[in-house]
Order: structure tokens, then C-alpha cells, then sequence
């Protein structure tokens, strides 16, 4: 436990030292905390950086990921020469070059219920800034379990919440939202996009509440759900109650459990490959019959703002959604090939073709970025 | 007529807009009403069996409705009627 503050560290604290709601007393209590921060990405990076730069004296990084480019749109903490790189490393070399005086503990790990509670169990403050709901649950679970508040925050698109679980007599995660939606109902940010300045304000809320708690000032976001939405530029507060059944201790959570299953999640590591049918087409044979001059139509169902990315140059739009007020637009009795991004929505489409009395339709396999693997390279992937 | 105000991920089934004003003496009226105007909010709100899914949360301004009178919540002109799913996103 340090008692006492470096000259260097006087210095490079003076503008907290001055402050009396911070003072020598809370820089101390900056220095002597452990906050966890559970992932290195949109959430964690302004975190991990301004809780290295306010002198917090241990954090942990927990990360399994590396660095990829599609993350450098709002993952601050990474730069272009990190790619490649393992994210806690990466995390590691900023924050060590913000501020050399913390200790930074690095678990390159994926957080599960067999390594959660002894991973946990070294921290005052847990933040939250994971991107699934299996490991949302169990984070929480586990800080109900250890009795350690959870700084949690979540992001979609353009909106967050935010809030403060696990502290004191406070509500967790499963007092807002006692299970998990059915998998597939709720995209995630690679899935539906995230603006990539929202995580550094969200984010920072979330390093706000850490800094408030450790200090022991103001009022904790603790029992209020913090929302923001960057396009109205609104904050709004919803009351969060603990579980009526819950007073003075959790009933609900007793062990931790088997998350992906709690969530539906399959248990294999990449999705299975979709069936192949009859009614599937490979890009390369789609590739042959627009070279061979075939007579057939080609349908790209993706959305307006995709098309413009990258297309087919064959290809005629029509959005998923519009497809059911546009069949008149199709020939049934012609050939037709349906495309997306990655052969989802466009299966979708056939069975709505199908449906409608189309019978000779066909998916091409693996949408457009199976396209540009296969067939034209010189397209770009998003 | 109170307000309904949509979260992101259902604006694509209530016509993208962010609020929308509905008719309904109570939270269960106006969500009738709100899924009547939209059908296809209606899988996202609702289990088969009419049911509010457990990881969508009402609020009626700023208290959540499963600490109020649930779906018979009254609700006036001026009331703000929040839905609020759970997101988690963080990368």
C-alpha cells in the first residue's frame, strides 16, 4: 500500500493535487486501486487510457483478441502499426507511454466461468466493455459472487447505456434484464455497425464512474440507467431497482454457470457452413454464365449504402425489406441468382421468392465477399 | 396521446422513426397500438404468447413498469412511454 507520492509523480498529478475532491489523499487512493477492464476494444481503449493517465496504480487488461484495421475507426488505444498485434499488447505500449508509473497486468484470455473468479478476485472495480452477451452475464455473476461493483457499458450504433452494478445494496445486470435475448435478435457492432466516436464518450462515462468510486465523491450512476443517443445528443436516466426478491442478497445467482448455453449460443467455435443445396450457386459459376452471356438475372437484396461500397456490376438492387412490394419488378418463370454480403439475407430472399410461386431461384454462396475472394479480388471487403 | 419513444435496433420495423405518437388509456393500449400501426414490432416485443420478452424493458418516463402496474401502467398526454432492449456492444 503506497503512503506517499514520487516528486515525478507530484508533478505529473498537480493539476489533481490542487483539486480538493482529489487532493494528495484520493491520488493515493488512485495509485492504491486495481480496476479490471474486461476487453481492449471500442469501450476499454479511452478507459484503459485515461485511467492509466489519472495514476490508477494497477490495471488489468482482459483480451484475446489481436488488432485488426476495421478496428481502428474508434479503438483509439491501437494505431495503424499496431495491426496484427495482440490487443493487450498494443493496450500495454500506450498506456505505458501515457503514464510510466502503473502496473499493467495482461490476460490474454478469453474470460470464462472456469478463470472469471480467479481472475477477478484481485480487483477493487470491475469495467465492463465486453461485446456479447455470455460474457456480459457472466461478468456480472461473477462480480455478484466476489461482491466487487461492475462499471458497466454498452453500444449500438449510435446510442449507449450505461450504469453502475454490484455496489453496495446496488441492482446487477440481471435486476435490469434478468435473461438474454434469443441469439440473432440483437446484432452486434460488427453486425450492425457502431459510429466510432460513440465508444470514447460512452467509454468515458464509464472511466468517470471508476475514477468517482474509487475516490468515494459525488453520486455513483448506481440504481439510474445512464442512455445516450449521439444523434438527438440526449442524456436520459432510467431508474434501475434491485430484484424485490433479492433485499440484502442476491437469490439469483448462486454459481457461475455455462454462459453460452444460458444464451443459446452454439458451442462450436465458428458457425457451421450452411447446407449446400441444389439451389445454391458458387460466385465462380455466377462468374461463368455472365462470361458465357447466360440469361438470367441477378438480384443483390443488400442495403442501399452496401451497394455503394462495392457491387456486381450485373447486379439489379432490391432491398430485403422492399423485395415482398417489388416481386412485380421479377420474372417468375426466368432464371434468377440472389446475392448479399455474405449469403444470409439473400437465402431469405429465395424462400420469399419461392414462396411466391419463383421456382427457379438460386443463392450464390457466401455473397458478395465470397465474390471478391473468388472472382474479383480488386473489390474491397467491409 | 402519450409518446413511444424507439430504440435503434426496432426503428427498421416502425418506419425509422425514433418516436411515434399513439392513442391507449394504459402501457398495454399503447404497445397494442404501437405494434397495430407496425407489425413487424410485434416479434421483437412480444413472445407467441403475448408476452413482453425479458430482455426488453418498459419504462413509463422514468420508472420501469415491472415496479408500477406492468402492462395496465396508466399512461396520459405528456407521459413518455421508453422501450429499452438490451445492447452489447463494446467493441
Amino acid at each position: 500500500m503506497a503512503t506517499s507520492l514520487t516528486n515525478e509523480e507530484i508533478g505529473r498529478y498537480s493539476r489533481h493535487l490542487i483539486m480538493p475532491e482529489v487532493g494528495m489523499e484520493g491520488q493515493l487512493k488512485l495509485k492504491n486501486a486495481r480496476v479490471l477492464l474486461i476487453g481492449t476494444g471500442g469501450l476499454g481503449a479511452p478507459v484503459a487510457m485515461y485511467l492509466a493517465a489519472a495514476g490508477v496504480g494497477k490495471l488489468g487488461l482482459v483480451d484475446f483478441d489481436t488488432v485488426d484495421v476495421s478496428n481502428l475507426q474508434r479503438q483509439i488505444i491501437h494505431g495503424t502499426k499496431d495491426i496484427g498485434k495482440k490487443k493487450v499488447d498494443s493496450a500495454e505500449e500506450t498506456m505505458k507511454d501515457i503514464n510510466p508509473f502503473i502496473e499493467i497486468v495482461k490476460y490474454e484470455v478469453p474470460l470464462t466461468s472456469a478463470n472469471a473468479l480467479e481472475i477477478l478476485k484481485d480487483y477493487d472495480i470491475v469495467a465492463d466493455g465486453t461485446d456479447n452477451f455470455p460474457t456480459r452475464f457472466l461478468v456480472n455473476d461473477a462480480c455478484v459472487l466476489l461482491g466487487i461493483p461492475n462499471v458497466y457499458a454498452s453500444i449500438f450504433r449510435f446510442e449507449g447505456q450505461a450504469t453502475v452494478f454490484c455496489k453496495d445494496d446496488g441492482p446487477c445486470y440481471r435486476c435490469l434484464y434478468p435473461e438474454p435475448p434469443p441469439p440473432g435478435l440483437v446484432p452486434s457492432c460488427a453486425e450492425g455497425g457502431v459510429l466510432g466516436i460513440l465508444p470514447g464518450v460512452v467509454g468515458l462515462i464509464q472511466a468517470t464512474e471508476v475514477i468517482k468510486l474509487i475516490l468515494g465523491e459525488g453520486q455513483p450512476l448506481q440504481g439510474r440507467l445512464m442512455l445516450y443517443d449521439a444523434l438527438s445528443m440526449k442524456f436520459r436516466e432510467l431508474k434501475i431497482r434491485r430484484n424485490p426478491e433479492c433485499q440484502g442478497k442476491c437469490t439469483v445467482v448462486k454459481e457461475l454457470i455455462d454462459y453460452q448455453q444460458f444464451c443459446g449460443v452454439p458451442h462450436q467455435e465458428a458457425p457451421l457452413p450452411a447446407p449446400v443445396s441444389s439451389t445454391d450457386i458458387a460466385p465462380q459459376d455466377v462468374k461463368q454464365m455472365i462470361d458465357a452471356g447466360a440469361n438470367f438475372t441477378l438480384v443483390d437484396v443488400r442495403e442501399p449504402h452496401e451497394y455503394q461500397i462495392c457491387k456486381i456490376d450485373k447486379a439489379q438492387l432490391i432491398p430485403l425489406g422492399d423485395l415482398p412490394k417489388r416481386l412485380n419488378e421479377l420474372d417468375k418463370n426466368a432464371d434468377i441468382v440472389m446475392h448479399c454480403k455474405m449469403g444470409g439475407r439473400s437465402a431469405k430472399a429465395c424462400d420469399l421468392l419461392r414462396a411466391s410461386g419463383f421456382t427457379r431461384v438460386r443463392n450464390m454462396t457466401g455473397g458478395i465477399l465470397a465474390w471478391a475472394d473468388k472472382v474479383d479480388p480488386s473489390l474491397p471487403k467491409y | 396521446m402519450p409518446k413511444i419513444l424507439i430504440p435503434t435496433p426496432l426503428r427498421q420495423f416502425a418506419g425509422k422513426k425514433d418516436a411515434v405518437e399513439v392513442g391507449g388509456a394504459t402501457v398495454g393500449e399503447a404497445l397494442a397500438a404501437l405494434t397495430t400501426e407496425h407489425p413487424d414490432m410485434k416479434k421483437n416485443l412480444f413472445t407467441d404468447e403475448g408476452k413482453l420478452r425479458s430482455f426488453v424493458n418498459v419504462y413509463v418516463n422514468d420508472e420501469d413498469i415491472r415496479f408500477l402496474e406492468k402492462d395496465k401502467t396508466a399512461v396520459a398526454a405528456g407521459d413518455t412511454i421508453s422501450i429499452v432492449p438490451s445492447i452489447a456492444g463494446g467493441k
